[in-house]
This record gives C-alpha cells, sequence and structure tokens, in this order.
C-alpha cells in the first residue's frame, strides 16, 4: 500500500464519502486514489471556495466530506472559511499540499508559504505538519477530532512528506 | 415583477422542498414571507448558495431548490460547469436575474447588458436550462420538479427589494433544523 491508498484508505475508514479537489502536482497521486474509490464521490472543482460550498452541502445532506487543495488556496476561501464553515458550524477536513517550503523549485510559491501558518493561525484554524512520511500516522485521529469537534481542520502536507518534487 | 413578488408567487412550491436562498435580501424575502425548517438561508459567502445545494442534491435523493441571484452565479461562474458535468437530476438551480446586485442597492450586472446567463450555463454543458419571464417563474419550476433533470431557470425580472428585517436567527440553528428537515422521512 503506498501513501495515496493509504491517505484515501483513512478518509474512508472516517467516514469520508464525498471529496472535492483542486490539483497541486503534490496532490496528484492521492486525487487519483481518491477518484478511483467506489465508495467516495469525487467532485472536482473550479475554485476551492467553491468546493467548500459543496462540502458544506454534502455535509448538511448526510455525507461526511473533505477538500484536497494546495495551500494558495487559503487564499481564496478565507471568506467562505469564516462565514460559512465556521459560522454555521461545519466539520472540514483540508488535506492541503503545502507548497513553498526546503525543496520547493518554484520561488512563487514561497510567497503564500510564508502566509500559510500565520492566516491558519489568525483564523483559529487547527492545523497539523506532516513533514515525514511516518507523520501519515496521525491522520485518522485527526480526522475524527475533526467531525468531533466541528471544526476546519488543516493538515498541511510539505515537499518532504511526500518524497521531494 | 420583482425578486419578492415571485417568491412571494412560489412560496407555496418552495414550502414542501428543500431551498438553499442567496445572502442577503433574497434570504430576508424568503424568510418574511414563508420562514420554514427546509430553508438554508446564506448569511453570508456570496456566491456559494449553487455550490452548496448541488452538494447536497448529490448525497440525498430529495429536491433541491438553489434561489441564486444573477451577481452570485457571476462571481463563482466555475458552478456553471461543475453543475453540467455532476449531473444531480433532483437539482433545480433558479436563478432571480434582476441584472443587479440587490442587496447592495440595485447596482448593475452585466447580465442587464451584453451577458446571457442561460448561454453560459448552455456552454458549460447543462442539458435542461428554461430562461423564463418572472410571470412564469411557477409553472417552470413545477415542470423542473417534475423533469427529474437537473434543471437551470433563469428568471429575468425586474430589480427591486422588499423592505424585510434582517435575519436574526442563530446560523447553527438555521443549519440544524435543515439538517433535521432533511434527514426526515
Ligand atoms: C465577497 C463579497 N463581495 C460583496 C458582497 C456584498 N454583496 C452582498 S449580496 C450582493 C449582491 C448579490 O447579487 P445577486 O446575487 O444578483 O442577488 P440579488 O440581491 O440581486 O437578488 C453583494 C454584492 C459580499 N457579501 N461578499
Ligand atoms: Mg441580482
Amino acid at each position: 500500500m503506498n501513501i495515496h491508498q493509504r491517505i484515501t484508505g483513512d478518509l474512508v475508514a472516517a467516514g469520508i464519502g464525498f471529496v472535492t479537489t483542486v490539483p497541486c502536482k503534490q496532490l496528484a497521486g492521492v486525487i487519483e486514489e481518491v477518484d478511483r474509490h467506489p465508495e467516495i464521490l469525487h467532485v472536482p472543482s473550479n475554485k476551492e471556495d467553491e468546493g467548500m460550498g459543496l462540502c458544506a452541502g454534502a455535509w448538511m445532506g448526510g455525507r461526511r466530506s473533505a477538500i484536497i487543495m494546495q495551500n494558495t488556496a487559503l487564499g481564496v476561501t478565507i471568506n467562505t472559511l469564516a462565514t460559512l464553515i465556521q459560522f454555521y458550524r461545519m466539520p472540514l477536513p483540508m488535506l492541503i499540499s503545502y507548497r513553498g517550503e526546503p525543496g520547493e523549485p518554484v520561488a512563487c510559491q514561497v510567497e503564500m508559504a510564508v502566509h500559510t501558518k500565520a492566516l491558519l493561525a489568525q483564523l483559529l484554524i487547527p492545523a497539523y505538519h506532516f513533514h515525514r512520511q511516518e507523520d501519515v500516522e496521525e491522520l485518522p485521529k485527526i480526522l475524527d477530532y475533526t467531525f468531533m469537534c466541528s471544526k476546519p481542520v488543516a493538515i498541511l502536507t510539505d515537499a518532504s512528506f511526500w518524497g521531494g518534487y | 415583477m420583482i425578486r419578492s413578488e415571485i417568491l412571494q408567487e412560489i412560496a407555496p412550491v418552495l414550502r414542501d422542498q428543500l431551498v438553499i436562498c442567496n445572502i442577503g435580501i433574497p434570504s430576508q424575502e424568503l424568510h418574511a414571507i414563508d420562514d420554514q425548517p427546509t430553508n438554508f438561508y446564506m448569511l453570508g459567502t456570496m456566491g456559494l448558495a449553487s455550490s452548496i445545494g448541488l452538494g447536497l442534491a448529490l448525497v440525498q435523493p430529495k429536491p433541491v431548490i438553489v434561489i441564486d441571484g444573477d451577481g452570485s452565479i457571476l462571481t463563482n461562474l466555475g458552478t456553471l460547469p461543475t453543475i453540467a458535468n455532476n449531473p444531480a437530476p433532483n437539482y433545480i438551480l433558479l436563478v432571480i436575474d434582476n441584472g443587479s446586485y440587490g442587496s447592495t442597492g440595485d447596482q448593475p450586472t452585466y447580465t442587464g447588458r451584453k451577458t446571457s446567463l442561460a448561454g453560459m450555463a448552455r456552454a458549460a454543458g447543462c442539458e435542461r436550462v428554461v430562461e423564463c419571464r418572472a410571470e412564469d417563474t411557477g409553472t417552470v419550476l413545477q415542470d423542473a420538479l417534475q423533469a427529474g433533470k437537473a434543471t437551470v431557470i433563469i428568471c429575468k425580472c425586474e430589480s427591486g427589494n422588499a423592505k424585510m428585517p434582517v435575519i436574526t436567527m442563530d446560523p447553527v440553528t438555521i443549519r440544524d433544523r435543515f439538517m433535521q428537515a432533511v434527514a426526515a422521512d
């Protein structure tokens, strides 16, 4: 079982049956697994705030949902996180590729990386940083925690976690 | 006809259905005309009513009616391809196209000029798109409920707002009673 299958398996084991995604190179493998999994309805979105709307609807319909996106997407989802997900108190696991950390080849990615944890902290969003591959062992607990407290929760996965670029 | 007159007229149809209602005055009007636990009022987050409704329609069988606005569709245009490519037969998107940002003082949107939302929905791949006059909204909505196919309705109407009170209900209460209505038999 590779890391992509393991993460997808953990999502399903946490009862998640609806996932929306906007791609990042680092997320390609997990998105492919999510798309293939028979117990997940995968609805790709065109922008991450749209995706959070889809997740909110699916969750209100009785299906646990999650979003997979790049950290740059925090820049387009702050209003949605505050006025939809937090205001109506909805759980939302966010599996986020943490671009712009050491190993990053694209300078522009660093520009949002330096804001990523600060923005999450400002929004009082619990955030977990996966740096080594074994950090994935915490994922099931983090997912349970998300649905226990009904909050958006960020799982930041950096280049080292994914084994480089 | 303005939005509130349309809502008044279709209220008996909306009453028994799951409704996701657009931010601002549209939600205030619907709330004042006929508050129901089956109504989910958006108190913020302009643009996402159509997406919330789609997520809801995709995971459960009851019909979902989204009452949206032209300005909100324009700000979340990516919603149209997502609706088209993930067809939910129980999904109805009713866009009250008053050619303006009603809630903020009727500033014009581009749909009052050259832009056709029906054309954009069709180009996005939506198969059942109906453009109608305000007077015909009730009939078109009934047809859509019968159609058993994802439907986008573009209802052309005049701009203008009824003076209604702000919704003071707690968002978690709105959401919780809505979820109970979704789950009820
Ligand atoms: C991101 C953001 N920008 C602007 C606003 C202000 N705003 C609230 S409702 C609205 C107009 C929505 O227009 P439309 O969807 O056409 O609905 P109408 O009131 O015309 O029925 C605007 C601009 C907002 N709430 N959020
Ligand atoms: Mg409008």
